[in-house]
Formats: structure tokens, sequence, C-alpha cells
């Protein structure tokens, strides 16, 4: 029994080293409740994507209930999300704003007209200092803000069909009521 | 159109793939002839269809097709064509598509140069090497597509990352991956050997040019990675222990364990369990590596939150593969015969403190890499392990193992003399010593790890060299030196080479930080440098700042240096491009820092000495690999097999000859 | 009876190497490892004062500076709670940028200034190291509760803690 026993050596490292991989994938700090979640999101006014002489204000947005979507044209995963972003917006069930985050103007407008452009208003935060006030530490990220500026739910990184469908808009109608 | 049939390719690949992994594998069970011959032509198919589909990927981006989602992200238009070759392993589905490529292309290899082999066998590893295929095939088609359209199609593609347009990445990533993919080939036969029970010298013997061509392309991979990072990164540095860098270090400590190991069951018989193990732990860091690169568990935030997907399915597979491995490991181990006897001091000892030395240096690696995660997957807090801790424990790990490397080459099998060794070696030693205490004065400065690192790469020169007369003159001149004994003493000498490189590189690398106006003049090393002022220049998707330096020694001018700061037009990323002039003895680097203030730059300039030594030791390692790769005894000994299996079926005796053949190799071998 | 004897040799000498190595290993480990701390621990004085450590957070915006010699370059370090001033000396990397996530490694000083040695910065566009991430969102979370609790007794417990860093 010994004998096979020492055989079963590799087997039982490896099977923890494996454990281990696993629990990596799961724990680590990607999964962060965000600490703004249940409070008032952050008022901002800055400059409208579309037209630069125009200011954006968030206070616009008091009393419905609305979605934040921060972007970038440099954003890889911005690319994968849009798509649902531009269904999302076609089926007119909530207003949608771009916060359009450390961005060249023209690039950010070419992308738009490229992809589709689901967006209500485009926010144009060209140094990211709105973004630092909602905490946005990498993009994209989709926030959902009730009719009392208070934000409900944040999703860091691009959503998926499954998680659009099951969070945010199930909680969009949710708030609506 | 072309899209589509590259992913329809792929998905035939993968019926393919199935075909040549379950046929061949119940046939040889089985013994049914028909089933088992299925596996070389499945092979060869499988091998065809992944190539249409890589042909179609890399069309996409000749031609910027960039309804193409994976070309749209990691090409554009105003891209080079050779970097948009390149851009096709650019990115994670691409590099997948690339390691599949490359396993088809390994199976492939096996299943034209295996005629001389017995058809089960051949069977048995073509099925095993199947079985990975399908695991990757799959991994590429669920969850990795890079055939994905984009609707509508991108204006122009996001580009390449900048820091991989460079002719250095073009070939690293097929070298590493035919390394890391070719310890596949090792693990198969392991497998296909613990299948059968048939666990043998010959065995080892079949195993051994593929595990060592692997171990080839592996260590090119490595080098060319470190080279790249050394003149792409402006930083200077040739090695970071970065957990992407150890990842492909890990296998080839494995690897390296693994070909010496695999000698001494060839010859010896001896050993045969562990290089079995080892053979299924190269392969297991090899998926670990991919693992820890493509999941994203240690290095990014965003990657893998949103897809765990391919984490969790990497996972799996190498539960699955590595984890079925070790168990039928643990039940066949047991049962193997153990191999001839030998005493403390003979060149089986030897070969396992190196084969020991080496699991351990690749355990720390692995500890190094792994002990963030640890501690994190723990909730035990943040933490980084750095550079000091590697070389601390790595350094006193290597020192006997060099020692090993000029001494084992003298040392006879099974029982060895000490005092014999003493009288031999005694002179190749001293003068090993002194060589190795007055070079460093010659370079001004004393220090003793340098001198250490140079008596450890002399000893491996000194005794290489004297093996080579005493063979000389033992045997009838040069011609009776086998491919297989220069393969060794260049792979050794690759080694010493490399050691020299380090130590210099340790010892007496000069860098200097200035800030420097229009005129100014600065010395390093011996040379002293002349900021000229920068130019704006533009490249073909990129605008540049060049600087001009000229560089001179005793007052002559020598050359003239263009660093330059590079700023991409897509991705808008910064890009130090250093100038490097390299020498044999050492290499002059300078890099553009940041504009100062009134023209002003601030500078970067170092002296290296010997760097080019680091990769060509690596070069000579390899080369070492490829001769020991040609030597005729493999392709003599597989015909005389082939010869006593004609005889065996002529006899039709179904007794197992295998092994006798194999004792009968090994004894005419102990006696020449 | 000989074998048994050899093989006796062969695990004794074994385990001296195993011991060894894993003696070295630890040693190295305990020497080696640097641990991680945001603005808001150092402030907290949770970092250590003695030996060397890594900051992350984001480089504050405007708080660049250099010095005539052009290579001394100072910068505030910021997880949007509290922020640690820096100097570093020497050539930063190219993505190094205000407003962006930066780890730096070095020691604190007595009057509270980072020495950097070593500066990182990310490698591309869209990553950030992991470390920083996660001491924004605590520094966040940390700044949202004292916000939330200013009317409650809250604050105390965070503004406190961060008052005797500037006298020592």
């Amino acid at each position: 029994m010994v004998r096979y026993l020492k055989y079963l050596t590799p087997l039982v490292v490896f099977l923890v080293v494996v454990w281990f991989l696993g629990r990596g994938l799961y724990l680590n700090p990607r999964e962060v409740p965000s600490p703004l979640v249940d409070k008032p999101a952050p008022v901002f006014s800055v400059a409208d994507l579309h037209r630069p002489e125009r200011q954006f204000s968030s206070e616009k947005m008091m009393g419905q209930v609305w979605i934040l979507n921060v972007w970038a044209s440099w954003c890889r995963a911005c690319r994968d999300e849009h798509p649902l972003f531009v269904d999302l917006g076609r089926k007119n069930i909530v207003p949608i704003v771009g916060l359009n985050y450390k961005d060249q103007r023209g690039d950010a407008l070419e992308w738009l007209r490229a992809l589709g452009d689901p967006y209500v208003a485009s926010a144009y935060d060209v140094d990211g200092r709105v973004g630092m006030d909602f905490g946005v530490y990498g993009v994209p990220e989709t926030y959902v803000i009730d009719k009392q500026g208070i934000i409900r739910y944040k999703h860091i990184g691009p959503v998926t069909a499954k998680s659009l469908e099951t969070k945010v808009v199930a909680l969009v109608k949710e708030l609506q009521q | 159109m072309i899209p589509e049939i590259g992913h329809y390719a792929l998905i035939l690949a993968l019926s393919m793939a199935i075909i040549q992994s379950v046929l061949p594998l119940i046939g040889a069970q089985q013994a049914k002839a028909s089933w088992i011959a299925v596996a070389r032509p499945a092979a060869q198919g499988q091998f065809a269809f992944v190539l249409v589909s890589f042909g179609c990927l890399t069309y996409a981006f000749i031609t910027n097709d960039f309804s193409v989602q994976y070309a749209a992200s990691h090409s554009n238009s105003q891209l080079p064509i050779e970097y948009r070759i390149a851009a096709v392993w650019g990115g994670h589905e691409g590099s997948l598509l690339l390691w599949a490529l490359m396993l088809a292309g390994w199976t492939f290899a096996v299943s034209i140069l295996s005629k001389n082999l017995p058809d089960e066998m051949v069977a048995r590893v073509i099925g095993v090497l199947g079985l990975v295929s399908v695991g990757f095939l799959l991994f590429l088609l669920l969850t990795s597509n890079p055939f994905d359209r984009l609707i509508p199609a991108a204006l122009d593609g996001r580009d390449l990352n900048p820091l991989l347009q460079d002719p250095g990445l073009i070939i690293h990533p097929p070298m590493l991956y035919m390394g890391y993919v070719g310890f596949s080939v090792a693990f198969a036969f392991a497998i296909a050997a613990l299948l059968s029970g048939r666990l043998d010298a010959a065995w080892a013997r079949w195993s051994r040019p593929w595990t060592t061509a692997a171990w080839c392309f592996l260590t090119i991979g490595i080098a060319l990675g470190s080279w790249w990072a050394y003149y792409e990164l402006g930083w200077g540095g040739w090695w970071f222990w970065d957990p992407v860098e150890n990842a492909s270090f890990m296998p080839w400590l494995i690897g390296t364990a693994l070909i010496h190991s695999l000698a001494v069951t060839e010859k010896r018989g001896s050993f045969k369990n562990w290089t079995v193990l080892l053979a299924i732990i190269a392969f297991s860091m090899s998926l670990l590596g991919t693992f820890l690169v493509r999941s994203g568990v240690l290095t990014s935030v965003h990657a893998f939150a949103t897809d765990p997907a391919r984490g969790v399915y990497i996972l799996g597979f190498l539960a699955v593969t590595i984890g079925g491995s070790l168990f039928l490991y643990a039940v066949r181990a047991p049962s193997v015969s153990k191999g001839g006897e030998f005493s403390m001091l003979s060149r089986e000892t030897l070969l396992l403190s190196n084969n020991v030395l080496l699991v351990v240096a690749c355990g720390t690696v692995l500890l190094g890499t792994l002990y963030p995660l640890l501690l994190d997957a723990l909730d035990m807090g943040k933490i980084s392990v750095g550079p000091p801790y590697f070389n601390s424990v790595f350094v006193p790990l290597m020192m006997p193992l060099l020692f090993l490397i000029g001494l084992a080459p003298f040392v006879r099998w099974k029982k060895a003399n000490l005092g014999e060794l003493a009288r031999l070696l005694r002179w190749a030693f001293c003068v090993a010593l002194v060589v190795a205490l007055l070079l460093p004065f010659t370079m001004g400065e004393w220090h003793w790890m340098v001198s250490l690192s140079l008596l450890m790469a002399m000893w491996i020169i000194v005794t290489a060299m004297l093996g080579f007369i005493r063979r000389v003159k033992r045997g009838n001149g040069l011609k009776g030196i086998s491919m297989s004994y220069y393969g060794m003493q260049i792979g050794h000498l690759g080694m010493a080479v490399f050691v020299i490189g380090v130590a210099m590189i340790g010892g007496y690398q000069t860098e200097k930080d200035v800030r420097m106006e229009i005129g100014d003049v600065t010395t390093v090393g011996g040379y002293t440098f002349r900021f000229d002022g920068v130019v704006e220049q533009a490249g073909p998707n990129y605008q540049a700042t060049r600087g001009y330096i000229q560089v001179m020694k005793d007052g002559k001018n020598v050359m003239l240096m263009h660093p330059e700061k590079r700023i991409y037009n897509v991705q808008t990323m910064p890009m130090t491009e250093a100038a490097i002039d390299s020498g044999f003895t050492r290499d002059l680097y300078v890099s553009l820092g940041e504009p100062v203030s009134g023209g002003a730059w601030s500078v970067r300039i170092y002296h290296k000495p010997f760097v080019n030594w680091i990769w060509g030791g690596c070069a000579l390692m390899a080369l070492g690999g490829l001769f020991a790769i040609c030597d005729r005894r493999y392709r003599i000994a597989s015909r005389q097999r082939k010869e006593a299996e004609k005889r065996k079926m002529a006899t039709a005796n179904q007794g197992s000859s295998g092994d006798v053949t194999g004792t009968a190799a090994v004894a005419r071998e102990a006696k020449a | 009876m000989k074998s048994r004897h050899k093989r006796m040799v062969f695990i004794v000498v074994g385990l001296a190497a195993l011991a060894g190595a894993v003696g070295l290993i630890m040693n190295a480990l305990q020497s080696n490892i640097n641990h991680f701390f945001s603005p808001t621990e150092v402030h907290a004085n949770a970092a250590p004062t003695d030996r060397s450590f890594r900051l992350g957070g984001l480089v504050e915006v405007d708080s660049v500076q250099r010095e005539d010699d052009g290579l001394t370059v100072h910068f505030r370090v910021t997880d949007n709670a509290e922020t640690v001033p820096v100097t570093y000396t020497g050539i930063l990397p190219d993505l190094f940028r205000e407003g962006e996530g930066v780890v730096a490694q070095g020691k604190i000083t007595s009057d509270g200034v980072f020495m950097a040695d070593e500066v990182l910065a990310k490698h591309d566009e869209t990553y950030m190291p992991p470390e920083v991430a996660e001491a924004l969102e605590k520094a966040e979370l940390a700044k949202a509760e004292a916000a939330n609790g200013a009317t409650a007794v809250e604050p105390a417990a965070v503004q406190p803690a961060a008052q005797p860093q500037e006298g020592i």
C-alpha cells in the first residue's frame, strides 16, 4: 500500500495547485461590490461630445431612471459590448447616457458613426475627472441610476447579453414602477 | 466568405482530431490493425485543416478585412505587411490558433518521421496528441473564435500594440510555441508507454530526439524573448522574472532535466518512472504557462472578470489531462522494473543530482510566481515577489549544477573511481581557478561573485577541451566522435558562454541617467557621448523624435547613434526605441527619456560588457541540441529495430520482443 | 544489505538537500517580499518605516514637478482619499502619466516623503495593476462611509488615524 502511495504524491500535489489556481480565478479583487452603490451619483457637468459649445449636466436626468455607460474609442472591450447597447437603445426602454472617457473627440465621433449611437446624450470627459468621481478604474463600466439620482447598480467590464438582460434591464424595469 | 471557410476548416479539424484520438487508441488497445492504420492519415488531415484555417486568418489580416472582429482589434491598414502577418498571433485568439497549428504540425511530423517505429506505438502517440488537439480546438471554437464577424465592419483596425511591432516579435512567439507544444510529443510518448506497459530503453531512444528538438525551440524562443525585452522595453534589462517569462522558463528547466534523465533511461535502463514523470511535468508546465498567460489570472484586472469561461476552460483542461496522466502514472508506475544498479559515485548519481537541482529550481520559480496568488486566495494580503527572491534562490542552486556539468562527462556509468577522477581533473581545475581569479582584474575591479561564476564557466570550458582531446587520442581521430558527443559539449559550452555573459553584466555594467543639453558631453565605460539634439521624423505608422548622439573614443568619432521616442498614430502610445551598438565584448545602449527644458533631454546611457554572450550562449545550447538530434545511432537503431520487427513478423511469433531488443541495444551500447 | 545501506545514504543526502533548499527559499521569501500599501494605509501608519514596500494609486493630476537637473521628479500618488508625495530620480517609464495608475517601490522617510527607487506603470492602455484597482476601491469605500456617516459617530474612527502622520 505504501508503495502505491508514493506514486500518488504527484497527483495530490497537482490537485492542490489546481485548487489554488481555481480559487485565484474567482477570489481576486475583480468582483468587489462598488462602494458607490446605493449612494447618490456624483453630479457633473461637462462638454457635450457632439456639440462642444454645449454642456451636458447630469442634473437633467433627475426624475427618471437612466443608464450611464463609460466608454472610449481606444477600449477594445467597449467594442464588444457596444452592439448590445445599440439594441437596447432601439427598444426605447430607458435613456442611456454615454460618458466618453479620456478620448479624442474625432476618434469618438468616428467610432459612434461606424458602430451606431445608442446614447440620448454623450458627455465628453476628456481629462477623466468625472470618471474619477465615479471611481471608474477602467473602461467600460455601466451604472444604473434611479429617479432620485441614486446609483443602484454598477457593472465593471463589458456587459454580456445575459448580464444586460438579467441585471441591468430587469433592475431598470423594477425601478421604473 | 474566406473567414467562414477558415471557421469551417477549424470545425473539420476538430472532427478529424476526434477520429485521430478515438480510433487509434481503441485500436491499439484491442489490436485492431485497421483502426490503428487510421492514425497517420487522420493526423495529416487534421494538420491540413488547421493549416487552411490559419491561412484564412492570415488572409484576413493581409487584406485588411476589418469585418473580422479579431483583425479589427489587432491590425490596422497603416501597419506594414510583415507586422500584419505577425499580428495574426498578436492577440489571444490568434496565438491559440498558432498553438493548435504547431500541435498539428508536430503530430504531422510524428506521422511521417515514425516509419521505423511499431505501428501500435505510433497509433498511441498520435492518439494522445489527438486528445490534446481536441482540447485546444474546442477551446478555440467555444471561447475564442478568431473568425467572429464584426457587423458593421470597422473602418479601420485598432492596430497592433506598438510594443509588438518589432522583428523580434515576428519570430519569438512561433519559436516559443514550437517549444511548448513540442513537449506534448514527449508527453504523448510517455503516456503511450504507460498505456502499453512497454516502458523500456527503446522507448527512451524514440522519444529522445523529439524531446531535444522541442527543447531547442524553447531555448531559442526564450532567448529571443529576452533579447526583445532588452532592446524594445528601453530598460536594458535582459531578464525580469515576471510571471510571463517564468511561465516559459519553468518548462525549460524541467525539459532540461528530462533530456538528461532520458539519457540515463536509454543507456542504462534506470530512472524509468522518474523520466516518465518528468515528461508529464514538462508538458504540465507548458499548459500551466498557457493558463497563467492566457487566463490573465496574474496580470490583468478586466480580462478575467468579464470572461471567466476562458480561465475555467483551461484550468479544467489542465485538470483533466494532467490529472488523468498522473492517475495513470500512479496505477502503472509501481509495476515498472528497476534499472541497473549503480554506486554512489557514478554518472547515474551525478545526473540524478542534476535532475534534483533542476526540479528544485523549477519549484522555486513556481513558488515565487504563484505565491502572490496563493496569499491572495487565502486573503492574506497583497504582495509581490521581485527579482531579489529569484536571484538569491536561483544562483546558489545553479553553482553546483555548473560544477557537475564539467565533472559528469568524465565519470563512468555504474561506478567511478574518485582518485582517478581527481588525478585527471586537478590541472583543469587549477587552470580554471587561476583564470577566474585573474580575469576580473583586467576589467578593473574584483568581485567574488564574478570570480566564482567565471570559475564555473572556465571549469566547463577547460574540461570540455580536455574531454575532447582525450576522445581524439583514444579513438581514431575526429571521425570516431559521435554527433551526440559534439552536441553535449557544444550545449555545455553554450552554458559556460551564457554564464560569462551574466557574470560580466552583473559585475561590470555601467549606467547613467543624465540631463543633456545640445552639445553636452558625458563619459560612460570609456566612451564619450555628445548630444547633438533631436529631429522630428515620420515613420510608416508613427511620429518619431529622433535623437542624434555622437560617440567618441580617444578623441576620435566612432559612430552616430539614433535613439527614438515614437508616438504611434492609432493607439497614441509613446514608445522608447533604444539605439544599440552591438559588439562582441560590449554593447552601447542609448535611450531617450523625456524632453526637459530648452531643448534638453534626459538620456539613459548604458555600457554593457559581454551582454551578447547571454544570447550567444543560448544559441550554442540550441545548436548542441541540433547536433544531438542528428546522431547516427537514432537512425541506425531504428533501422535495426525495423528489421527485427520484420523478422518477428516472418516467424509470426507474437511474443513481446520489444524489451529484448531494447536491452540488447543497451548491452551493445554499454560495451562500446 | 549493501544496497539498503546505499539507499539510506541516498535518502539522507536527498533530505539534507531538500532541507537546505527549503531553508534558502523561506529565507529568500521572508526578506524579499514586497508588501503593497495604498496612500490611505500609509497615512494610517500601516506601512513599515524601516524597509521598502510598494505604493500604488493614481498619479495626481497637475502634481508632477521636475527639478532643474531634469532627472529628479516629484509627484503625488493618490487613491482619491489620501495622497503621498513621491520623489524619484531617473527616467520614468513610457506610460507614466498624470491621472493614470502607477506603482512605486521604495522607502518612506521620516517627513512622509516616499523615496522611490523604481517606478512601474502599466504595459498598455487598458491595463491597470490589480493592486492599484483594489486600493482605489477600498479608498472609495472608506470615503463613501465617511460621507455617509457625517452626522453619525463613524468618521471619528477614520480621521484621527490619519492625524499623527503629520507630526512625525
